[in-house]
């Protein structure tokens, strides 16, 4: 609002910034009708028209400021990791009266502005960060729906990579099933609060009951040699996220709540290290138990944790050969070199470039040989006490390789883990995150079913992932694959957002890759990892696994279950008729 | 819900009294159907134990189908027991053409084969017959076994007992142990196979309640054995999990309980078999049940056992008199059958227990 005592100043929309002085300064109404500077008598010639530079129409998100509010702080321009705005000058022109009858008079002077930065690569990522430290609510950045942004981020001939989920996923294909089979009056619904739920699912290889080694003595089955490493585990994990792609405190901080979960809470919960190995810390000491570790192609970290092993006082809760993911199939990791801050180059023993792990475990080449090869050496590694399992991108072949393992002579493939095309990850060219990859949902029923059909189900336990939780609600999208024959679920990226990103499949932020996260959590840059609690993180994580546990009992008690349903399918109804005939569930309406 | 009455007694009783003591149970029952299954039999049978006993109803067409597959394997009869009906007007029941209780001798070339031999022989000729009759529905075929005879109707209990002369103290039929259930099938469609109790191979059982994991336990138990098929009734599950544990796998009967309702793992962590209970959960997930259910069985050696479900959600009552011990769901069945006995050694099996009746008629209650 202008004070009483003053005219209301003439309202300006787009003043020339002052480091255009030279040229014939204008200022343009609300009208758009070029005014005449002082001391001009005529219009200056139109500006030409330059279509092909970057402008920030071509770009997804817009800045809005509101130069009357603004108290130009500054704290805007601080908070934008990515440079997309700046202060500008402004030359603002205002119409003054002063007596008793309207003689107004221009009146112009040079004022401070925010300004998006009209390169490119400094595009506005939508991260809020503007909006959420202003005072005075005067700046946000607006979705910018005609934009032609793919269009301009390819000049200069580089791919566009980003961190993030795929995005145009036309269907959520969890969305359209519900659980429809209820106890009603044919069996007792339980009670959520009051009875015991068993919500474990078994990490590592099933033998088949008849080839326990059991013998009978005195009418009682006796235990006579070894059976495959197996443990009883929470059915949601934490996804594999290295330290690397996350901020040390924001991987420090999911190893807290695990850490917590197990010891205070009584969740078995385990989280996947990614690949990028361990804190020495964290490898010697009791809480290795809640940790899987990962072997990725790049091998990245294992140096250090094999010179860790002599002085390791307990075993991992389990390995994880990675081959694939689902938001990348095809590639290996990447850590652009940004986020290789010095610590990170301990960690994995490298200096400062782009860590790409390749696309393929170096000698494998096929799938029998992966079993004696690396299942052989990682089963070895611990001695045969630690369950192995493996990583791989949900795919056409998904059943082939599925079927394999099955098959395994050998009993030590610990785990089948399946990442769809909604999976997230720290660095990936946005063509292969958007148009490669399989939804996880059919192929994890057709992994199942393909192991029912040869009466092996359970025996090697189907982990799944990929945008679970990308709704907010894991324990609904965790159970309805459950039933659909997941022992359990991996998810990762709804434990970041707990943490505070604000990316989502619209486009926002997805800068995981540029080592400039605004909220600490997928960078190495020490002030931005600074705005991260890490204790409030922890608890936040904590918090939501514990409503989960919640509500995973209150979709089991409905259906009067107080085991995992497991490939109880029948549990599940669809409202969508072809993704009911796919999944062979019962479809509804 | 169903309704369960079984007998053990050390003299061969007439199904007379299950039928009394469903009728007591009736406000639990819908009066749709009538099965039995009688194991170490007298009357007309006792003679005949170690013969195949054929227990089915069919068409003549399905008759002449069987006939000549069994005269193919060289089965010939031993003795037919054409029973006597009382074939009344008005009987509200689905009468079968043809009924066949008949005792058949091994074809030659089993005989001085070991039992192992011949069960397998028996099991796959009922399969076989099975099949025929299914083609065309000609005719259902429940049992094929020594000292074993079944009956499965569809209709009024009360009009069944009549039609077969089940309500005569002196009936041809008579057996040591009897399990016997009223229907209510809620679940599927009415057909005669899928009435409990369900047999298999000198096994019995039949259960009241809802198995929620039925799915779970048919992907699993389908395939693993060429008798486990139908799966017209989620109970069957629980015979097939009963004849896999102990006949296919050889464990040790206790740990059917284990598989069925596995202890809670903090409870499992407790106990002296730990280990063992956990890899029998890792291995047996697929057959756990989860859901009320109590289930009566029998096994081959004519003991008879009783299990509940974990949350004990589905009632059961074991009374015992003299030479007799009355299992039924209610305890109004149990005072129908014995209504002199001492109630207050009733036994009401708990959800971590399995009860087994001996053949002394010992009743032993086993902590899961």
């Amino acid at each position: 609002m202008a004070p009483m005592n003053r005219p209301a100043p003439l309202k300006v929309d787009q003043a020339k910034p002052y480091e255009q002085a030279g040229q014939p300064l204008s200022v343009s109404t609300t009208f758009g009708v070029q005014a005449p500077a002082a001391g001009q008598t005529r219009a200056p010639l139109a500006k030409p028209v330059y279509v092909n530079s970057s402008h920030t129409t071509d770009f997804p998100w817009k800045i809005e400021w509101n130069a009357e509010t603004c108290i130009r702080c500054g704290a805007c321009v601080a908070a934008c990791t990515f440079g997309s705005i700046e202060p500008r000058l402004m030359r603002q022109g205002q119409a003054v009266s002063v007596g008793n009858f309207p003689t107004p008079v221009a009146n112009y002077h040079v004022v401070l502005a925010i300004k998006q930065v009209k390169d490119s690569k400094l595009a506005c990522r939508g991260c809020t960060m503007c909006e959420r430290v202003c005072p005075t609510g005067s700046i946000r950045p607006v979705t910018n729906e005609q934009h032609r942004f793919p269009l301009v981020a390819r000049r200069g001939g580089t791919p566009i990579k980003r961190g993030g989920r795929a995005h145009h996923i036309p269907v959520r294909a969890l969305d359209y099933i519900k659980v429809g089979r209820i106890s009603q009056m044919t069996d007792p619904a339980l009670d959520a609060a009051r009875h015991t739920f068993d919500l474990l699912t078994p990490l590592g290889r099933n033998l088949p009951a008849g080839e326990l080694p059991f013998k009978v003595e005195n009418g009682k089955l006796a235990m006579q040699g070894k059976t495959p490493p197996m443990q009883w585990i929470y059915p949601v994990m934490i996804g594999d996220m290295s330290i690397g792609a996350l901020s040390w405190r924001m991987w420090e901080a999911l190893a807290l709540a695990v850490a917590y979960l197990n010891e205070q809470c009584g969740l078995p919960v385990r989280m996947s290290s990614g690949e990028g190995g361990m804190p020495m810390r964290l490898l010697t000491s009791e809480y290795l138990k809640y940790f899987i570790v990962q072997i990725a192609s790049g091998h990245f970290g294992w140096n250090r944790i094999i010179k860790a092993m002599p002085q390791m006082v307990t075993d991992p809760a389990g390995l994880l050969i990675k081959i694939g993911q689902g938001a990348k199939p095809g590639d290996g990791g990447l850590l652009p070199s940004q986020k290789v801050a010095p610590h990170i180059q301990a960690i994995r023993g490298v200096p400062q470039a782009d860590l790409l792990s390749p696309p393929n475990h170096q000698g494998l080449y096929s799938i029998e040989e992966s079993v004696q090869k690396m299942f052989l050496s990682m089963n070895a590694a611990f001695k045969f006490r630690v369950p192995v399992g493996i990583k791989v991108a949900a795919s056409a072949t998904s059943v082939a390789v599925y079927n394999n393992l099955i098959r395994d002579p050998y009993h030590i493939v610990g785990g089948f883990f399946m990442d769809g095309i909604q999976g997230g990850t720290g660095a990936a060219h946005e063509v292969s995150m958007d148009h490669t990859g399989h939804p996880i949902l059919s192929k994890l029923r057709d992994c199942y079913l393909a192991a029912v059909e040869q009466g092996r189900q359970g025996q090697i336990p189907l982990f799944v992932g990929g945008g679970f939780g990308d709704s907010g609600d894991l324990a609904a999208d965790a159970f309805k694959a459950i039933c659909l024959g997941a022992s359990g679920v991996f998810s990762a990226k709804i434990f970041l957002q707990l943490a505070g990103c604000v990316g989502n499949e619209k486009g926002r932020c997805n800068a995981c890759n540029t080592g400039k996260c605004p909220v600490g959590i997928c960078t190495q840059d020490p002030r931005l990892v600074s705005r991260l609690d890490v204790d409030a993180v922890a608890q936040n994580v904590v918090d939501y696994f514990l409503s989960m546990d919640s509500e995973l009992k209150k979709l089991m008690a409905p259906i009067g279950n107080s085991s995992l349903p497991i490939g109880r399918s029948d549990a599940l109804i669809s409202m969508n008729k072809s993704i009911a005939e796919r999944l062979q569930i019962a479809y509804a309406c | 819900m169903c309704r369960m009455a079984a007998i053990k007694s050390k003299k061969p009783v007439a199904p007379a009294m299950v039928l009394r003591m469903m009728l007591a149970m009736q406000e639990g029952h819908d009066n749709s159907g009538f099965a039995m299954v009688m194991q170490d039999l007298g009357g007309a049978f006792a003679n005949f134990k170690e013969f195949p006993l054929l227990s089915m109803a069919c068409t003549s067409e399905g008759l002449d189908r069987v006939e000549e597959y069994l005269e193919k394997l060289g089965f010939t009869v031993k003795f037919d027991y054409q029973p006597d009906v009382d074939d009344r007007p008005g009987l509200d029941f689905q009468k079968m053409p043809i009924y066949v209780f008949r005792n058949y001798r091994y074809p030659e070339n089993y005989i001085g084969r070991s039992w192992e031999e011949k069960k397998k022989l028996l099991v796959n000729t009922r399969l076989v017959l099975r099949r025929l009759l299914a083609e065309g529905d000609q005719g259902y075929v429940y049992s094929f076994w020594p000292d074993v005879v079944t009956l499965k109707e569809v209709g009024d209990p009360r009009d069944i007992g009549t039609y077969f002369q089940l309500w005569n103290e002196g009936h041809w039929l008579q057996a040591r142990v009897i399990s016997a259930q009223c229907r209510q099938n809620t679940n599927y469609h009415i057909v005669r196979y899928a009435a409990h109790p369900f047999f298999l191979e000198g096994y019995t059982l039949m259960g009241n309640g809802e198995d929620t994991f039925y799915q779970k336990n048919r992907d699993f138990l389908n395939g693993l054995n060429p008798g486990y098929l139908g799966f017209e009734s989620d109970t069957q599950c629980f015979l097939y999990t009963l004849h896999y544990i102990v006949e296919e796998l050889g464990w040790p009967l206790p740990y059917y309980k284990h598989v069925l309702t596995p202890l809670p793992f903090e409870e499992m962590k407790q106990h002296p078999e730990a280990p063992v209970l956990e890899h029998i959960r890792q291995s047996c997930q697929h057959l756990e049940i989860n859901g009320p259910n109590t289930v009566v069985f029998v096994l081959p050696d004519n003991r008879m056992g009783v299990i509940a479900d974990s949350k004990k959600l589905r009632p059961l009552v074991l009374g015992r008199q003299d030479d007799l011990v009355a299992v039924a769901s209610e305890v109004c069945g149990v005072n129908t059958a014995l209504p002199e006995r001492d109630y207050t050694t009733d036994v009401y099996p708990g959800e971590r227990e399995t009860v087994m009746i001996n053949n002394n008629l010992e009743v032993e209650e086993w902590l899961q």
